[in-house]
């Protein structure tokens, strides 16, 4: 039995009027039992809350609509990932966890590869560590570190960080999970590990400026990490701005339509909507379109909040394939997005539905590379 | 001279457009006798539309103008305004009311444009015959009759003195203060009520231009705006204010006990009993209902309460006076009624003492209160609280359709008070709707829930006992299940009704109700304190539920409304009054014993009736009690009625 | 000796305040910022729960008010400095240059049917649908009714040059347009201010995801006011591209009891607004199937709680629950919400959104505070003295609120709160003028 009290404590969950904003704005609601309202209800009502049987709690992916646009400033997505570390602490841990979790912590990410494989994505381009001294810190992020799929995308910010002459390096072998979805799952134990122990490498490291290629690890080092020290920001920022200054210029023309997926970390959370779209209507050639639902009204991938080890409770709907439509009905041959969970998602999706020749998923890091 | 008369078609934008073909009834019109002119326009009320009227009027030398729009109550005076303007005598004007008996009513049309043809014909019949009347002026006495003391009425009172005129505060009961001495404390800004009220009561009592009269009923009415002559009955009081010295010894001595009504039924008193401590003066009061001396000379072997004062403060044998007051105004703020909550049987309250209703709940939480401000029950610290809405609101089973417009905001002051007494009672509120609208009112909700009161959606459908706790039963319709919550105190959020003595204080005054029996205004948006009979206003919760604020807004608009033939020193009266034909009349009477205004006097003279102009409203009883056809209304008379008819046929 | 009151907006609420301190004997100045008094009130088609037509009943107290011998209407004038002389205030008022002589014009309209730009501005009164000259009425029953150049608009103010000639001008019988017109300062001495600024309509595109300004078919409460308005830009028919909507959604408490607007209060009117509404969807077309998305439902006032029996009874759905997002599938939006009494997520099909827009302070609120020195609470309105016992007084002697500037109110608490105000003025008024002690004297008591 769950102590609801405390969790409506520590949620601030009594502002709630249940008026429904969040489940109606809720991404998977329509197709999972998961109501973000019904929920905050069950916990004002007291009336005891077994988690059994609530596997929709492991849907949620923590895009973070509901309490975005809470009217009274509940956060249900917070109480969601506090029923999460109630199950992890019961030690019924979901077993696409288990491996992931003991992974991070003992090699430092969660897809189960060594620690010692870590810059392999950088194989070839000298990328200095920011020990030695550099203005600018960048942050690979574990997918893009290991799943060869997004690996081209820190490589990519390197050539284009270099055309920029800009002074960077990495934590090289250093660098281990930024914890964000680790905190999503619930693991607040390894997170906090985690998060203090990646606090003492960036102030060893002497780090001050951060760039990453994940909105994931952007928003945990912003908003969650209290007191890092350092300025952080996520690479379609850094882009825009060099190529506002004319740092960098792009030769090559891409004579194509592009659409974009907002990445909920970087759009909906931290309300970066428009470099993204600078950096791509800067490329000669681009036709942007934007879908119908984008920005504030943007609609999750489905990849965040852990869901990359989870299938959910309904896995016969997809979100991305829904994206994958809409993106199609723009009349858009890419699908632009900046956010290695969107850019794999979104893939999956478009092979999922028999697009591979007709929509191309790039991360913008992808496009700017290829238009260098 | 044949009459030159003008007919004006108004399309009130689609009001009526969409109904009626004006079209069609301005080609009808301009086909009828004496008719020189007809036209149609978006809006006649507008300015270019009342320019239409007033250049034909110059240009065609009309003598009298047909309006086919809305109802006379709306726009007869700006017509008559209009061609006043132009040179007409203001009552050359007819208006055909197209809209609210047509085309507001009527689907087909076929048949609206016909019945408006039918109205346009007739209204030009009756035009032609119009003789031009003389507006009059009379004085007005410089002073107004505030009946009630509630909040409304010393809010009104203390406007209309402050203007400088006298104000008469009329209060039935023998106190001032009314509903709001009852309550506790306000919402959101939970200050004391006793200590705002207290200041208005003393600058009322110190008023040199108000005279307060409690214990006192208005009886009679009469006159018009301006001029009203008022009889009020005063009750004596029976008991000293300068000599008592509140010892209370009489009380004691009382042999009559009945619920204090004050304290909402929570205690009891006696026929003699102390005033509330918003009074001004520590003192006492006898209840002449209850007081068996008072009523039927019995108290055996003599009137205990006056044998025990030590300061001679009582007499029993004064009697009730009439006194005369002459107003210009009127303001009626008589209040509201508690609903009574024996009328939702299934609530349980009168069977179980711990379901109080909302006002027991101020009784209870008053440090003046029966409890001294302990919320208990039976000495015992209530650990559960279930606050219940809507209690005789929105509920046809008792019907009052409509909603109380405080309960909300009340039950959430309420719970507020409990968490802030007993931080660890559970709180519950049953609600449908929470209708926090007020200024800082649901920023005060966000608060209280943030304090730990739980709102459930769903209202009560049952409470009853279950061992030593109440069982408050509903649906949770959140979580659309049955739910049962116990408790040790449930308070019932009971709404407003009008006051039983509704109806009286109407026909006093000639006044109506709407349809939720509160006393109605004028116009329920425009003229929300005016009433239909000239200078007699509404303010407070006698025309509707209001909070305090809304309540002491309203108080002043009506006394603004007041102030205005206060401060002009005249107003205008009806020309349209009756006249008596002298040749014809015989003298018999009957009209006089007829008219309700006693605007006719047989004059002793010349053995005719004679006509008082500026008491008749010219509504045509005494036309009809005639044997001889000697006394008509001008403005409908025989001629004119007749030749209305006709034209219909 | 000054016995005068200036009243500050031509609103309702500066209206009903001017009346009545003028028929209580005093001479009042009012002051309205736009062309024509009629304020918020003149853009209602129909008001609640009496169905009346706004126009039909604010007509009249318009024209009282520019026929009253003791009102001094100055209206495209603002109120530009206060200063307090001894107990009473020396304001200055600058009257805007028209452009047009209202001595002189007729309110014909030939100017605007001549304007180069007619048809083609975008026509605030009509809540932004429909167009309208760069000279202008705001509305038919505009009072006064005389001409006004729009001086944002107009190339002849703006670059100096309209064509070959001044169309306007040459099409004017009266003579009327003067482009040599220049503002003017006027005096003005009062002995009491009543403030009667109103209110603004929400900014719906603060909600980014309602849509609004994204679909054209996501329209604001006052945009259907017009619509539905037979003096509106589709003569009161309810058209979106010349198309009746099949299904219509309302949604309620848009930038109201809302933290991410700023807007924690209730704004009091729009369930009822959106009650109206629905019924004169339905009664306009009879077929539609109209939804109400709302939380709690506030049909507080008098006949209020009947009227929403009564469009329940019409036909009208009301689902509990806020809407969460609204896009686009097909050529339909979709409303997404939950249903919290069902507890599922919903999409609900609509040709038209209708969204129950709050009442804000305007940007100029602050302004007319420091004018007069007064604070504002904390939701931004002006603060009177007291929130329970002093409605309309403010911390400042002599200075009043009426209507919406304090707060949202609906009609008739607007016209109680401005004839509220207008009793504190005609108090202080009466005060400085007349010895207003009476003697202590006794019941009059007449002999019968």
């Amino acid at each position: 039995m769950i102590d609801t009290e405390a969790l409506v404590e520590q949620f601030g969950l009594t502002a709630c009027i249940q008026c429904g904003k969040c489940t109606g704005g809720c991404p998977v609601s329509p197709k999972s039992a998961l109501n973000p309202r019904a929920l905050v209800y069950q916990m004002l009502r007291g009336e005891g809350f077994e988690l059994v049987s609530r596997e929709e709690l492991w849907d949620c992916t923590t895009c973070s609509t509901c309490g975005l646009r809470c009217p009274k400033g509940v956060k249900a997505v917070d109480l969601i990932i506090g029923l999460r570390g109630q199950w992890i602490e019961s030690g019924k841990i979901p077993t696409t966890l288990r491996a992931p979790l003991t992974a991070t912590l003992n090699q430092g990410n969660p897809l189960v590869l060594p620690r010692e494989d870590r810059s392999l994505w950088a194989d070839g381009l000298n990328v200095k560590n920011v020990a030695e001294g550099a203005d600018v810190a960048m942050f690979v992020c574990c997918e893009n570190a290991y799943d060869p799929r997004v690996q081209p995308m820190p490589r990519a910010l390197v050539n284009l960080l270099r055309a920029a002459q800009v002074d960077f390096g990495t934590l090289g072998l250093e660098e281990q999970c930024c914890g964000s979805e680790i905190r999503r799952l619930g693991e607040s134990g390894l997170y906090e590990y985690l998060r203090d122990d990646n606090l003492d490498k960036f102030r060893q490291a002497g780090i001050q400026k951060m760039v990453t290629t994940s909105p994931h690890c952007m928003n945990v080092f912003k908003n969650e990490y209290a007191g890092a020290g350092f300025t952080v920001e996520h690479y379609t920022q850094m882009l825009a701005r060099l190529i506002a200054e004319g740092k960098i210029k792009f030769s090559k023309r891409m004579e194509t339509v592009v659409t974009y997926q907002d990445p909920c970390f970087l759009g909906k959370q931290n309300g970066i909507y428009d470099e993204p779209r600078a950096v791509l209507k800067s490329i000669p050639g681009v036709k942007f379109v934007d879908m119908d639902r984008s920005r504030e009204r943007s609609v999750c991938c489905e990849g965040g909040g852990g869901r990359m080890w989870l299938e959910g409770t309904n896995n016969k709907v997809r979100l991305a394939n829904d994206r994958v439509a809409q993106a199609l009905e723009t009349g858009a041959k890419v699908l632009a997005t900046a956010c290695p969970f969107c850019f794999l998602t979104l893939s999956d999706a478009v092979i999922a539905t028999g697009h591979e020749n007709d929509l191309r998923v790039m991360d913008i890091l992808q496009i700017a590379n290829e238009a260098l | 001279m044949r009459p030159r008369i003008g007919v004006y078609i108004c399309h009130c934008g689609l009001n009526i457009a969409n109904t009626v073909d004006v079209d069609a009834v301005g080609e009808f019109a301009r086909a009828l006798p004496n008719v020189i002119v007809a036209r149609h326009y978006t809006y006649m009320c507008s300015d270019p539309g009342q320019g239409l009227i007033t250049k034909d009027i110059g240009d065609l030398g009309l003598t009298h103008v047909v309006v086919a729009s809305c109802s006379p109550r709306m726009h007869e005076p700006t017509f008559r305004g209009a061609i006043q303007k132009a040179g007409l005598n203001p009552y050359c004007l007819e208006m055909a009311n197209i809209r609210e008996q047509c085309s507001w009513i009527h689907a087909d049309r076929a048949l609206a444009t016909a019945k408006a043809m039918d109205l346009v014909a007739s209204a030009v019949a009756k035009a032609g015959w119009l003789v031009p009347l003389q507006e009059r002026q009379v004085g007005v006495t410089q002073a107004a009759l505030i009946i009630g003391g509630g909040l409304a009425g010393l809010q009104a009172a203390l406007d209309i003195a402050n203007a400088g005129f006298q104000a008469f505060l009329v209060e039935k009961g023998a106190y001032l203060g009314g509903r709001a001495a009852q309550l506790n404390t306000t919402f959101p800004t939970l200050e004391r009520v006793s200590d705002l009220l207290t200041c208005l009561i003393q600058s009322i009592n110190d008023h040199p231009n108000i005279r307060v009269l409690t214990n006192a009923q208005v009886e009679k009415v009469d006159g018009f705006v301006g001029n009203f002559r008022v009889s009020v009955l005063e009750r004596p009081p029976r008991v000293d204010a300068g000599k008592c010295t509140a010892c209370g010894k009489c009380a004691d001595a009382c042999p009559v006990s009945l619920p204090d009504e004050f304290n909402a039924g929570l205690s009891s008193r006696h026929a003699i009993y102390p005033l509330p401590p918003s009074s001004e003066t520590r003192t006492f009061a006898i209840d002449d209902q209850a007081c068996t001396f008072v009523q039927d000379r019995i108290c055996q072997p003599e009137p205990r309460c006056v044998a025990v004062c030590p300061e001679n403060a009582i007499d029993l044998s004064l009697e009730e006076r009439t006194r005369e007051l002459a107003v210009g105004a009127i303001i009626v703020a008589t209040g509201a009624a508690t609903f009574d909550p024996r009328g939702k049987p299934e609530l349980g309250w009168g069977v179980y003492p711990n379901v109080i209703t909302s006002l027991q709940f101020e009784r209870l939480a008053d440090v003046n209160g029966p409890t001294g401000g302990r919320i208990e029950i039976d000495g015992k610290e209530p650990k559960e609280v279930v606050f219940i809405q809507c209690v005789g609101s929105r509920d046809q089973t008792t019907g009052n359709l409509y909603c109380s417009r405080i309960c909300c905001m009340v039950s959430a002051k309420q719970a507020h008070l409990i968490k802030e007494k007993y931080p660890d009672a559970r709180v519950t509120a049953f609600y449908a709707d929470v209708r926090t609208f007020g200024k800082g009112h649901e920023e005060f909700y966000d608060r209280v829930r943030k304090e730990g009161i739980r709102y459930r959606r769903g209202y009560v459908s049952e409470v009853y006992r279950r061992g030593d706790k109440i069982v408050v039963r509903a649906e949770d319709t959140l979580m659309q299940k049955p739910v049962e919550v116990t408790a040790d105190l449930v308070v019932l959020g009971i709404g407003q009704s009008p006051r039983p003595e509704t109806n009286e204080v109407a026909s006093l005054l000639g006044l109506t109700r709407s349809g939720d029996g509160f006393l109605a205004e004028s116009h329920p948006k425009l003229r929300p304190v005016d009433t239909m009979v000239d200078g007699v206003f509404l303010a407070g919760t006698c025309q509707g539920p209001k909070d305090i604020v809304d309540t002491l807004a309203q108080a002043r608009a009506a006394a603004s409304s007041a102030l205005a033939p206060l401060c002009r020193g005249q107003v205008k009266v009806e020309s349209a009054t009756s006249y008596v034909n002298e040749e014809l009349c015989a003298g018999c009477g009957l009209c006089a014993a007829t008219c309700a205004y006693g605007a006719l006097t047989l004059s002793e003279r010349t053995r005719r009736i004679k006509v008082n102009p500026v008491l008749c409203k010219g509504c045509g009883a005494c036309e009809a009690a005639c044997p001889s056809k000697a006394i008509q209304v001008m403005q409908s008379t025989p001629k004119q009625i007749l030749s209305q008819i006709a034209a219909l046929s | 000796m000054p016995s005068s009151a200036l009243v500050i907006g031509g609103g309702i609420a500066g209206i009903q305040a001017a009346l009545d301190i003028a028929d209580a004997g005093f001479h009042v100045f009012l002051v309205e910022k736009e062309p024509s008094i009629g304020g918020r009130m003149s853009q209602l088609d129909k008001t609640f729960p009496t169905l009346d037509c706004s126009a039909c009943i604010l007509t009249p107290k318009m024209v009282d008010v520019s026929r009253h011998p003791d009102i001094e209407l100055l209206t495209y004038s603002e109120v530009i400095d206060v200063k307090r002389n001894g107990s009473s205030f020396r304001a200055i008022v600058r009257k805007k240059p028209r452009y047009v002589d209202i001595t002189k014009c007729t309110g014909c309209g030939s100017c605007a049917e001549a304007c180069r730009l007619r048809g083609r501005i975008a026509d605030t009164f009509n809540a932004g649908m429909g167009k309208r000259a760069a000279i202008y009425v705001p509305f038919p029953q505009a009072v006064p009714l005389k001409y006004t150049v729009d001086p944002t608009k107009c190339v002849f103010v703006t670059r100096g040059v309209c064509g070959k000639t001044q169309v306007c001008k040459e099409a004017c019988k009266a003579e009327a347009i003067d482009f040599s017109q220049k503002e003017e300062l006027v005096e003005v001495e009062a002995a009491a201010i009543v403030a009667a600024t109103g209110f603004d309509p929400f900014n719906a595109a603060l909600k980014p995801e309602l849509g609004y300004g994204v679909y054209p078919n996501v329209i604001t409460s006052l945009q259907f006011e017009r619509l539905s308005s037979a003096s509106g830009p589709t003569a009161g028919k309810i058209l979106l591209n010349g198309k009746e909507p099949e299904e219509i959604a309302f949604v309620q408490c848009v930038g109201s009891r809302d933290e991410t607007t700023g807007n924690l209060y209730c704004s009091r009117v729009c369930c009822m607004v959106t009650a109206k509404h629905a019924h004169l969807a339905k009664e306009k077309i009879h077929h539609a199937k109209v939804t109400v998305f709302y939380a709690d439902v506030r049909a507080f006032g008098k006949g209020f709680e009947e009227f929403y029996d009564r469009v329940r009874a019409e036909g009208v759905r009301y689902q509990r629950g806020y809407v969460s997002e609204i896009y686009q599938r097909g050529d339909k939006l979709v409303v997404r919400a939950e249903d919290t009494l069902i507890g599922k997520p919903t999409e609900t099909s609509a040709d038209m959104v209708v969204l129950g827009i709050g009442l804000v302070p305007r940007p100029e609120t602050n302004q007319v505070a420091g004018l007069l020195g007064l604070e504002n609470s904390s939701d931004g309105f002006l603060a009177e003295a007291h929130p329970k016992m002093r409605p309309v007084d403010t911390a400042v002697d002599g200075v009043y609120l009426a209507g919406c500037v304090q707060g949202p109110k609906d009609i008739p608490d607007t016209v109680a709160h401005a004839k509220a105000a207008a009793a504190a003025t005609i108090v202080r008024l009466r005060q400085q003028t007349t010895d207003h002690r009476l003697q202590r004297t006794d019941v009059r008591v007449l002999t019968t």
